[in-house]
Order: C-alpha cells, then structure tokens, then sequence
C-alpha cells in the first residue's frame, strides 16, 4: 500500500485518540511525545547531514523563556512572542553558524561550539534571576478562565492534544520538504566532502547555514509549546547540557535518517523514563543519564541506524534476498 | 580564452611554481604535465580557486580569476575533476550530476533542467541514467567518469581534468583518452589535462606544457616533446614513454 495511504490512516488514527476516553495520564504522555518528537526531529533535520549539535538546548529554552517571559511581563500573545522567539533562535544560529561554516568549523569542533551555545543560554537564564526566576524556574501566568486561545493555554488537555499533533505533523512535513529539496543534495554533498562540493558550485556555508536556522526555528517553537503545555519551566529542562544530550539520544535511538525516527525515538526515551521513574523512583539520583549514556553507546555500535533504520533495512533486504552486484559501468 | 601569466606559488619561502606563463584557445587540449612535484597540481590548484597565487594573474576570457574562491571559478565557467576521485557516495549516480548541474551554474536553472543536463553528461560519458544506481556499484574506471559527468554538468567552458589516467588499466586509459576528446568535440570545451603519464596523453592533447621544479621547460607540440632532451632528460629512467604514440 502507498506510504501516503498509511500516512493518513495513522494521522485519522491520531485524530481520534483524544475520543477514545483515555485517562489524562495516558494522554499526557501522547501530548509529551509528540512535543518531544517535533523537538527531535527539529534537531534530527541537521544532524542528519552530520552536523551534530550538543547545544540545541539553547534555542529550545530561548523558546520557552522569551514567549513566557513577553507573555508574563508584557502580556504579548504567544501567537506574537514565539514568531519573535524563533527570530531571536535564527539570530542566535546566523551568529554562531557563520563563523563556523566559514571556517570548516565540522565534527567534534563544531559539537563543541554548540556545546558552549547552549550552556551560555542556561547561564544566562539562571543568572537573570530577577527576570527568569533563575535556577528554580517560573511559571507561565495562566488565564483566569483556564482556556484561552489567544494566549494559547488550555484548560483540559486533548485540545492541546490536536496543537502539539499539528505541530508535529507540521515538523514531518519540513523534514520530507527538506528531503526532498535540492538543498538536501547539497548538503549531503558538503557533509561529504566541502571542496568537491564547492567545486560544482555548492555554496556550503548558505546550505548549511539555511538548515541550521530552519532547524533552530523549529526546536524554539518546540520549547514555546513545551512552556504553554507545562506552565513551568526551569533551565534545567528547557536548556543546558542534558536536554541537549537527551535530544541527541533519542533521535540516534530511534533513527536518524529516517522521518519517523526521532518520533520513535521519543516514544523510547519516554517509556524508558516512565520505566525507571516507576521501578526506582527518585531513589537513584543520576540513574537515568548512566543508562542513557550506557544505551547510546549501544545504539552507536550495534544499532547506528537506530530503531526505525534498522527496521527499514531489515524490511529492503526480506523484499531484495539476493541483489544483484552488476557493476553499473 | 585563457591567459595566465607569471604565476607564482611560494609556500614558505618554497617556490613550487616559478612564473610560469601560458595561452589558451577556445577548443584546445593542452597536456600540462612533469614527474611528480614538478609544480602541475600547484598550478592547477591555482586554476581551480583551490590556492590562491603568491603572484601572477590568470584571466578568462579577460577577466581576472586568480584568487577567486572555487565555487566563483565554478561560476565563472571552469569545471574541474580530481585526481583521486571524491564521488558524494550518499547520493546516487544521477543525483551526484544532478547536484553538479543545478548548483554549477551562474544563474538558477529548474531541477528538470538540470536533469536533463546530468542524464545528457552521465550518457555523454557512459554512465548509467537509472535514478537507482548507487555509487558503491562503480569501479576505478566508472569514479573517473562520475568525475568527469560531474563536472560537465556544470556546462564549463573550460575543463580541469587532473590525473584522469590514474588508477586505470591500459585499454582503460585509451578509453579515457578518447572520452576526453569526444567530450572536446561534442561540448566545444577548451580543456587542461594534468598527466604524469605521457603516452595516451600525447595521442590526444593539441599542445603540451612540461613542468619541472615549478619551472615551465618545454611548450610545443605532442611530437616535439617527445625529442625534447630536457624532457627525455627528466623523465628517463622514471617513466616509459611510448614516444611512438605521440601524435605525429
């Protein structure tokens, strides 16, 4: 059957969840995997052409701060404060991306730029105590009749079901955009190799500047979504280095190449989270991160292609069980 | 077509090429060629954008193009291969054109435009057209032909082919060597054929440059170079030349 077909049988299965009579736990944990999975791939649209970002913290907290701090302060809607965030993201990206793509800033260096990008952002927030509460947070100053779609909170929890569902579909449909574009050759090219790139005219610097700024618009709408959804954010889960290692997890656990990966990939992080967080509790303080960091040296050397990869290559070898190796000379 | 004179490269006080000069007419093959570290790979850097000129200009067609980044030599008309081939191994045969031929030109050009440029540059080498076929499936043979559809796709008026001979066996090279001018005479391309390999360059090329020590010691034609003492002298011993099959 044609992937289009089952692409909108599974969205009108979606559609439908919330009708279903689900508990609001278990729609809680739709609601957080579809943010979760618009973030993962907002990030997997980069790193997939080898661009890995260890810092894309800082454009996810820029987007809950700067929508929740306009929204509280000055009562700007979200539907204006999270455009001017995803500004404030690509400014950010314009900044640190030109100099390092100018200057072959690749690999390890430039996942340590990235790095420091999104440490800088969590410092920033906790030092700007008086304005962003600091290290213990702040709230999002909710509406006095519980639902409002102007300043996009509500009251119970399947409408926003349907917004972060959007969203996320909105998030797949840039991913086979870009998939699908000329600039994806062009970056495919220049991760390769950026003088044999540059030698048929690819202008590597605007390429991969383009996808880092599509990319960090993207993870700020996420994190805008993530505060409208939480009503609480804290540096420590909108920003900083663990959120960012987390998004990197998830999207090599559930499959960088591929459109549903980093979905399938916060679906994993999520019941692995909910595992723990029922078997220990809060008991084992750090438990959490050692297995992450034990499963995505797993994922790299047995599974690099991650769940959704593998899969779909198992799948291609059962339909070609003896290709033919002809030479295409 | 392209004129480049006194051009100069010094790294560090190491003069690897010593204001060499030369002409291009529109249409011509030239062999620029010399043992190894003689300057060919440095002078053709130079062309490429890959290595800016310590002194010198290289002009096309009139206008200057020394120290212009690759991608403005790109634009400005100059394709160019590379000795060890660098396919985009993550893209198949035809989108590893089809890039070339929708970025390497001055201007926009549609996607359809641009497949059909690849699928005319792939046929023009005798590669194959079929959306599926994976750069993995090629040899040593087919990568130099990826190389050359490449960078034709990017319609140059000029072609930089380095070392397209490389790597191949001998019924491998004549191939290559027709191919090189077939490619002249079906796109009217002025190309420069960087070679250490003198024999099936010589059947082929219109005129040749021999290089040694950065210096230019020989500019003639195919069947002078072959009794040129200094190039005799540079090459005995460490190259065979059939000087037989030099173009008479």
């Amino acid at each position: 059957m044609d992937t289009r077909i089952w692409g909108g049988i599974g969205i009108a299965a979606l559609a439908v969840v919330p009708l279903l009579g689900l508990g609001n736990y278990h729609l809680h944990l739709l609601i957080t995997v579809l943010i979760w999975g618009f973030v993962y791939t907002s990030w997997s649209i980069m790193g997939r052409f080898g661009m890995v970002s260890l810092g894309h913290g800082a454009f996810l907290g820029v987007g809950a701060y700067v929508a929740t701090m306009l929204w509280n302060t000055m009562g700007l809607t979200p539907w204006v404060s999270i455009p001017v965030a995803m500004l404030v993201s690509m400014a950010m990206a314009l900044l640190v991306g030109y100099p390092c793509f100018r200057f072959r800033i690749v690999g390890h260096y430039f996942a340590l730029v990235t790095l420091a990008l999104g440490e800088v952002v969590r410092l920033t927030i906790v030092g700007l105590r008086d304005q962003t509460g600091g290290s213990l947070g702040m709230t999002v100053t909710g509406v006095p009749e519980g639902t409002s779609f102007l300043a996009l909170q509500f009251g119970d929890r399947a409408t926003f079901f349907y917004v972060a569902l959007l969203v996320w579909l909105g998030g797949l449909v840039i991913w086979r955009l870009v998939d699908r574009s000329m600039l994806r050759y062009a970056l495919e090219a220049s991760s390769e190799d950026e003088d044999a790139a540059a030698s048929v005219g690819v202008n590597v610097t605007r390429a991969k500047l383009m996808i880092l700024m599509i990319s960090a618009a993207m993870t700020t709408l996420g994190g805008a979504l993530y505060a409208q959804y939480q009503m609480y954010i804290n540096p420590e889960t909108v920003s900083g280095i663990a959120i960012s290692l987390q998004i990197v997890f998830a999207v090599i656990a559930g499959g960088l190449f591929t459109q549903l990966g980093p979905t399938v990939g916060a679906v994993f992080t999520l019941l692995l989270a909910e595992t723990l967080r029922v078997t220990f509790g809060h008991d084992i303080h750090g438990l959490d991160g050692t297995i992450y960091g034990l499963l995505l040296v797993l994922f790299i050397i047995y599974m690099p292609k991650g769940i959704t990869g593998s899969i779909m290559a198992g799948l291609s070898k059962r339909r070609r069980p003896n290709p033919a190796a002809a030479p295409a000379e | 077509m392209l004129r480049v004179e006194n051009l100069t490269k010094r790294f560090s006080g190491f003069v690897a090429v010593n204001r060499i000069s030369f002409a291009l007419e529109q249409g011509e093959i030239l062999g620029l060629i010399g043992p190894n570290g003689s300057g060919k790979s440095t002078t053709f850097n130079m062309i490429a954008g890959l290595l800016k000129p310590s002194e010198g200009s290289i002009r096309l067609e009139g206008r200057e193009i020394g120290g212009l980044a690759p991608i403005e030599i790109c634009h400005s008309g100059i394709g160019r291969t590379f000795q060890i081939p660098r396919p985009f191994k993550q893209l198949t045969i035809l989108d590893n054109v089809v890039t070339a031929a929708f970025y390497g030109q001055r201007g926009s050009v549609s996607r359809a435009k641009a497949l059909d440029q690849a699928e005319e540059a792939l046929t023009l080498v005798g590669l194959p057209t079929d959306p599926q076929a994976e750069v993995a499936s090629l040899g040593a043979a087919g990568l130099k032909k990826l190389e050359l559809a490449r960078a034709i796709a990017t319609q140059p008026r000029l072609l930089l082919a380095d070392e397209s001979l490389g790597g191949l066996d001998e019924t491998e090279m004549n191939a290559a060597a027709d191919m090189l001018n077939h490619i002249r005479r079906e796109k009217n391309i002025t190309i420069i054929w960087v070679e250490h390999i003198m024999g099936v360059l010589m059947r082929v090329v219109d005129r040749a440059i021999v290089l040694d020590h950065g210096e230019k010691i020989f500019e003639g034609l195919p069947r002078e170079v072959a009794r040129d003492p200094r190039v005799i002298e540079i090459y005995l011993g460490s190259e065979k030349i059939t000087f037989d099959e030099a173009r008479s």
